[in-house]
């Protein structure tokens, strides 16, 4: 096994390196000039012109690609344009707070999903199978800003149950943390819950039809336990890589929800970086960003691989 | 479960204990996070309106944009403007407990202009020299007379610093900002909130009336009316027009508005590279069509809600700078076609880059389609804002449509616009006389000498028209009924002393 990871971490050197290529040489090409966006109203020639050639970008795109490179290999990311933060200082602060609103987006997700899908599956072309589709079609079609603001409106201002936007540290006050993240996190799972479970209805239903499924039913185990052990476990497989997958996906989504609800993660330091061309941050997020999804990658096909051993010998 | 209904109820007890304590604590939503909080670095607008609770000025400014007394008690102009001499108020102290003096004011002055990140520099670029003429006295010395920096001292140039603090941190003092307003920097977390707190020792203390600042940044309307109609907000800033009716009908809530000092306008490429040679660029009488062809009252009540106000000069007219002679021009189909004649054009085909938010656009399209009635044949080209601002500067459009969110004394509304050198002049109009007037302008203390010169200045540009002035928007905010004493300043600024929350 370890050397199974440490092959694809080799792997992932050179993906890393075009992924940078890719970011920087795409980012020079936006419209726009970083400085001019950051200036706004105060263009005073003379502090532009410092602050271009403190932030080198005056210099060659060859060498500011390089010395960028060199730079995030000794684990300096750069300086924030806007903001004058390093960009990892930045994106330790900011990142906590998007993993927990993927976390709990994916828990939502989770409980809703598998145990819905397995519902679906079991109990195919009944009622509960019909209503858990149209809830899960209504979970993929709903676009999340109108949701998330119609929810605002109903919870926090008709109800007064919730907190309408914000954040809280975990640490700090856990109660109202999780409060503020209920309903985006709620809004961030409606897709994937809806994804989970039609992939996890079609897996169950893959399996029950399967030879030993009907071989177990015949000696007679419980259904609930032919269901559980037996077929469940089998189609968890599929599942697996599609939750990775998706927890990807989640990151990309929270950009939006956490607009919604203002914040202060990850996906909303992205949009703001790229508005105000701060090149470093949305260089470092999304190296950042790669390293995560390489990552997920991995873990997901260990995870494959110790839940099925017959994948094991081709290790 | 015995230990845990006990520790329950500890947790009540305490709760109950600790309630008598209450502060009051005022959370403000603004439209954007701010930048860094230096004075010297800062150039966002929710910037300036957090300092304007944490920072004194010098000089402030009063309902009516006439310059008052602040950390400066009095000031004299002399020799024709050149010498600018302030009294400083006695017994004021900053956040670290330093005394703020005179010395502390050439502190700050000199750090605006030496700061190699400093934003100020040509806000004090007329200061060749500041010096203490006694403990609680300052003289500035001008390079050459310019009446226009007391109003530079009402904003960021003019907030004093503590110096200790600010040598200590350098370009970090946002860091941790130390000035000498009524409420202290406490904690700030990155497009989330800044907390301030208030500040004991203030000179004017009797006047704060809460205990605790938040603001906090929610860019979307929707999002921060409901944190408002939710209690979790007491004020929001700078709300949408189109917002402004529900918050008049909803029984918890209090609109207010002002007209703010800016504008909106049209910039017509008339000198900016090989893009300004075109009809529109060459030919004023193009410009003066299409801005008559403009119905300047029904933008304001179809795109701002009746909100706004319509204008054709750099000064709205609720200023006393604004020219009474030139007054706002109705909308006029037959002469704009007449003016298209004389230019030689039946008609004329014109692109106009915008920034592409839902304003901005449904703005533009009832531009439109007005002028398409004179014979314009406009194309919208809606555009990211900083490609927009890029592409303006670098003179790669033909009509541009931009904001100016408007600076106190007139000269910062029209100067660098429209001087040949001027910093921000994206349309390279450049007109000796024009340059001649506005210079004047800033070198007599005496107000009706200057306006002589704006009116001058405003019939030269009405007719030239290398900027087509639209109109005015308001600083509109909703405020929560449980919050007394808020009043809406012209310059977008929250001044918080005095007001109170039930």
């Amino acid at each position: 096994m370890p050397v199974y990871i440490g092959k694809r971490l080799l792997v992932a050197i050179p993906t890393l390196l075009i992924i940078s290529i890719f970011v920087f040489s795409l980012q020079k090409l936006l419209p726009g000039d970083p400085i001019l966006a950051m200036a706004g109203e105060e263009r005073d020639p003379a502090t532009l012109a410092f602050l271009r050639e403190k932030y080198h970008l005056n210099d060659p795109v060859i060498m500011q690609y390089f010395s960028w490179l060199g730079s995030m290999l000794m684990g300096d990311f750069g300086i924030s344009l806007r903001t004058n933060q390093p960009v990892l200082e930045l994106i330790g602060q900011k990142l906590p707070v998007t993993i927990q609103l993927a976390v709990m987006a994916m828990i939502f997700a989770l409980v809703i999903g598998i145990p819905t899908g397995i519902l679906a599956a079991v109990y195919k072309n009944r009622a509960i199978d019909y209503i858990a589709n149209i809830v899960a079609l209504s979970g993929l079609s709903v676009p999340n800003f109108w949701l998330g603001i119609m929810l605002i409106l109903l919870i926090s201002v008709q109800l007064g149950w919730l907190p309408a936007s914000g954040y809280e540290s975990i640490f700090v006050d856990p109660v109202r943390s999780i409060k503020t993240m209920i309903m985006p996190a709620f809004v961030l799972s409606t897709a994937l819950a809806a994804q989970l479970m039609r992939h996890t209805r079609s897996a169950m239903l893959g399996v029950l039809s399967s030879d030993y499924i009907r071989t177990a039913r015949a000696k007679g185990l419980s259904p609930r336990e032919v269901i559980l052990s037996h077929t469940f476990r089998n189609a968890l497989l599929p599942i697996i890589t599609l939750s990775a997958l998706l927890f990807g996906e989640l990151l990309a989504g929270a950009v939006l929800t956490e607009q919604i609800f203002t914040i202060p993660g990850f996906g909303k330091m992205t949009v703001d970086a790229v508005f105000t061309r701060d090149y470093a941050v949305v260089q470092g997020i999304v190296m950042c960003t790669a390293i995560g999804f390489i990552v997920m990658n991995l873990i997901a096909d260990v995870l494959y691989v110790l839940l099925n051993p017959r994948l094991r010998a081709t290790l | 479960m015995k230990k845990f209904s006990a520790f329950t109820s500890a947790l009540l007890a305490s709760a109950f204990l600790a309630a008598p304590v209450m502060s009051a604590e005022l959370r403000i939503g603004l439209n954007d996070d701010a930048d860094v909080l230096d004075p010297a670095q800062s150039r966002t607008f929710v910037g300036r309106i957090v300092y304007t609770s944490m920072c004194d000025k010098l000089v402030d400014i009063d309902q009516n944009m006439k310059v008052v007394p602040q950390l400066a008690t009095e000031w004299a102009w002399s020799e024709e403007g050149k010498v600018l001499t302030m009294k400083i108020r006695e017994g004021v102290k900053f956040h670290d407990g330093e005394t703020l003096d005179a010395a502390a004011v050439v502190y700050t002055i000199e750090r605006n202009l030496t700061l190699p990140e400093s934003r100020r520099k040509s806000e004090l670029s007329s200061v060749a020299k500041v010096e203490a003429t006694g403990p609680l006295e300052v003289k500035f010395t001008l390079k050459s007379p310019d009446v226009t920096l007391l109003a530079q001292l009402t904003d960021r140039a003019g907030m004093i610093v503590a110096p200790k603090a600010a040598k200590e941190l350098g370009a970090n003092f946002g860091s941790k900002p130390v000035c000498a307003g009524p409420f202290k920097f406490v904690e700030r977390i990155q497009q989330d909130r800044i907390v301030l707190e208030k500040f004991a020792d203030y000179w004017d203390k009797d006047k704060i009336k809460v205990d605790k600042l938040t603001f906090l940044p929610i860019p979307d309307t929707t999002v921060k009316l409901a944190n408002l109609r939710s209690g979790d907000l007491d004020i929001a800033e700078r709300i949408s027009a189109s917002d402004a009716q529900s918050v008049k009908d909803d029984a918890n809530l209090t609109y207010a508005d002002v007209i703010g000092p800016g504008y909106m306008a049209m910039y017509a490429n008339v000198n900016n590279g090989p893009r300004a040679d075109n009809p529109l660029g060459k030919d004023k009488r193009l410009r003066q069509a299409f801005s008559l062809a403009i119905d300047r009252e029904a933008i304001g009540q179809i795109v701002f809600e009746g909100t706004s106000l319509a204008g054709n000069q750099p000064f709205p007219s609720t200023s006393p700078w604004f020219n009474k002679n030139l007054p706002v021009p109705a909308r006029d189909v037959e002469k704009a076609k007449q003016l298209m004649k004389e230019a030689g054009y039946e008609t004329l085909d014109i692109e106009l880059q915008h920034a592409n938010n839902t304003t901005q656009t449904q703005m533009m399209q009832v531009i439109q389609s007005m002028v398409a009635e004179a014979g314009f044949n406009v194309s919208l080209k809606a555009t990211e804002f900083a490609t927009l601002l890029s592409e303006q500067t670098a003179g790669n459009y033909q009509l541009s449509r931009s904001d100016w969110s408007g600076r106190i004394d007139p000269d910062g509304n029209v100067h660098q616009f429209v001087t040949c050198k001027g910093g921000i002049n994206d349309v390279k109009y450049c007109n000796p006389e024009v340059d001649k007037l506005l210079d004047e302008a800033r070198t007599s203390p005496d107000e009706a000498v200057r306006k002589e010169k704006y009116d001058a200045v405003s019939v030269i540009l009405n007719d030239d028209m290398p900027i087509i002035y639209l109109g005015h928007q308001p600083y509109a905010y909703a405020i929560s009924k449980k919050v007394e004493g808020f009043a809406p300043s012209p310059d977008g600024m929250m001044r918080l002393l005095g007001v109170s929350k039930k």
